[in-house]
């Protein structure tokens, strides 16, 4: 992409510029609280973005990550703490000078302009002239695949459609700072997943752009973000990278809310230091599990484990192996999930699709390996494991 | 369909026409018919003509017509800017102050006409707001009467507006009256021409505090018409209100095919 620098006359962002502090602003959240009233919409929110990194809030309805990206869009302001692009504090700064692109879940397409008037609205709004404005629309629809469609009105054109527009007219100001808001929500599930890849190809080609992506998708979070940050009742859980979250939670929400793990409270038998892995047991079954930074034996922990690494086949030579009673076999075209309980402990299971699956009240042998377990603290463990069914 | 039976559909006609005839129908039918009688002593008018008609378009009633309009259309232009403004203003307040002046605004539907005439004559009469005896007491009066329609219907266009799209607009570097102009305003328009249609219509029909107000060289038709009735000339103040009717009409279908894209949304 061309850079402003070499267009004479082209705003670098929006009107006033002032948030364009740096070339490569990140995000920087300092113990933000916004309440309204006695309601506590994101409470002591502290978070870095990095420049050009893809960040993603990742948590249920409720649990404020829209709330902490409008503090970033300049529509809410917070009750104490302060946000910073780049090294500016922009906490009471007016949204319009900003110079943030935003892409919302209803697209909001201004219905009486057409595709070229909305893309080029940032770019009136900034200032910029005639000459200016039209070869940056038509880059801009390029860059999302609807130059075609640039005389089109928004009614005329399908959800996914509107959305790619809606992007290209938040990029069309180059902002340093693109904000996401439940961006495929709207869309159906081929359409997400073809404007899943469309995002991630964006953001290849635009590497400087920071990005925060609100969702409470964790496909979506998993394949688009460096990092996430997981949140919760109005509070941020816990923060990493994508593999890292998934292969090793921090916290049993992270767990089930991130690959809906299966948790299970177990006693810990023995520890191999050696080989990082303990022993330990749950109901009438005794299991070799990852165990990184070492365990006590006799100690309480959650075992934490993947639909999908419970396999009816051994994995591997000396996978663990348990027993336990199929409740509910579901199909579920690209896999057979399957309920299944031990000495009333429920597991889910992810299995490939099975010729002949087993019946409800059949006894069957799971297996997992032992690097595909992980034990997080026991005082989490309350929360059994079939909170976040999937 | 909410009635997808045949009998229903044809007793819900049924039932419009008997309910809608004699309540919203017949007072038209009747003075339609009235203008063009030439007596009335029966069920039904006789020695029809043309005459009042004629009369009414002859007659000071053109001035009158135009008088009304004219009203007609500043109050209502007027009533439009008022009333829109006083909407974006409470809505942005957003406390309980907004409630407070929301219901000022409303209060004048509230009052009878004659006392908001009587109201204004008393207020206007005197130095150094001397307004007694021009037309432009006759505008404010039509302006307090209609700028509540106009409020109230701007407020509900703007309660349905979803915030998002302005806040697009701010983010994408538009200031506030640039946002209000190229993005609120225009998606407001279905509301906006309502609320115009709504004023000019009362504006054309009000009488009870223009009759306090009015100055001898600005009656309007509504004025005329009352003068004429009291008389006694009862078929020509049915003329002047056909008249009335079909221009309140025109400009009313006019008005209403002003549609914008916003209408699509």
């Amino acid at each position: 992409m061309a850079d402003a620098a070499v267009m004479p006359g082209f705003p670098r962002a929006a009107a006033g510029a002032k948030a364009a502090v740096r070339a490569r602003p990140g995000i920087r959240f300092d113990r933000v609280t916004v309440a309204y009233r006695s309601t506590v919409a994101l409470a002591d929110f502290s978070l870095d973005v990095e420049p050009g990194e893809v960040m993603a809030l990742l948590g249920p309805s409720g649990s404020g990550k829209t709330t902490a990206l409008r503090t970033v869009a300049g529509f809410v302001t917070p009750t104490s703490g302060r946000v910073f692009l780049g090294d500016t504090d922009v906490t009471s700064m007016p949204a319009h000078q900003r110079g943030i692109g935003m892409v919302v879940q209803q697209y909001a397409l201004f219905p009486h302009m057409r595709v070229e008037q909305n893309v080029a609205f940032g770019l009136r709004a900034a200032g910029a002239s005639r000459a200016t404005i039209a070869p940056r629309v038509t880059e801009c629809l390029t860059m999302v695949g609807m130059a075609a469609y640039a005389r089109r009105y928004p009614h005329e054109l399908s959800g996914g459609q509107q959305q790619r527009v809606a992007i290209a007219r938040a990029l069309a100001i180059r902002p340093r700072v693109l904000l996401l808001d439940e961006p495929l929500s709207a869309l159906d599930a081929q359409l997400r997943s073809g404007m899943l890849n469309e995002i991630a190809r964006l953001h290849r080609e635009l590497p400087d752009v920071t990005i925060l992506y609100v969702t409470h998708d964790q496909v979506e979070a998993l394949t688009l973000a460096d990092r996430i940050a997981v949140m919760n009742d109005s509070r941020l859980v816990d923060v990493g990278t994508a593999q890292s979250l998934y292969q090793q939670p921090p916290s049993d929400f992270t767990a089930t809310f991130v690959g809906n793990a299966n948790l299970v409270p177990v006693t810990v038998e023995a520890f191999d230091a050696a080989r990082q892995e303990a022993r330990v047991r749950f109901a009438a079954c005794s299991v070799v599990v990852r165990a990184n930074g070492g365990v006590t034996p006799g100690e309480r922990r959650t075992l934490c484990v993947r639909p999908h690494a419970l396999a009816l086949e051994p994995p591997a030579a000396g996978a663990n192996a348990i027993e336990a009673r199929v409740v509910e076999v579901q199909w579920r075209g690209s896999a057979h999930r399957l309920y299944l309980e031990i000495d009333g402990i429920e597991l889910r299971a992810d299995s490939k699709p099975l010729r002949e699956p087993p019946h409800r009240g059949e006894r069957l042998i799971v297996h997992f390996a032992a690097h595909d377990a992980t034990l997080l603290a026991a005082a989490q463990a309350d929360r059994g494991s079939a909170d976040h069914r999937g | 369909m909410l009635l997808p039976s045949r009998p229903s559909r044809v007793a819900a006609w049924v039932l419009f026409f008997v309910l809608f005839v004699p309540v919203f129908g017949l007072p038209i039918v009747v003075v339609g018919a009235a203008s063009v009688a030439g007596q009335w002593n029966d069920v039904l008018p006789s020695h029809l003509t043309l005459r009042h008609l004629h009369d009414a378009f002859v007659s000071n009633a053109g001035i009158e017509l135009l008088t009304s309009l004219a009203t007609g259309i500043i109050a209502s232009v007027v009533a439009l800017v008022i009333g829109t403004w006083a909407a974006l203003a409470v809505r942005a307040l957003r406390r309980r102050g907004a409630k407070v002046i929301g219901t000022l605004f409303v209060l004048p539907i509230a009052v009878p006409s004659v006392s908001v005439g009587l109201g204004l004559l008393v207020a206007f009469s005197r130095p150094p707001f001397l307004l007694n005896g021009t037309s432009v007491i006759v505008v404010i009066a039509h302006v307090v009467l209609v700028t509540a329609f106009a409020f109230s219907s701007v407020s509900a266009g703007l309660a349905r507006l979803p915030a998002h799209f302005e806040q697009v607009a701010a983010s994408l570097g538009g200031r506030p009256a640039y946002v209000l102009f190229r993005v609120t305003l225009p998606l407001l328009t279905p509301s906006l021409v309502a609320a115009a249609g709504l004023c000019f219509a009362l504006s054309m029909g009000e009488l009870g505090a223009t009759i306090m107000v009015y100055p001898p060289g600005w009656v309007t038709l509504p004025v005329g018409i009352f003068a004429l009735t009291d008389r006694g000339a009862v078929f020509d103040g049915a003329a002047l209100t056909v008249l009335l009717l079909v221009l309140t009409l025109v400009v009313l279908v006019a008005v209403s095919r002003i549609r914008t894209r916003a209408s699509y949304r």
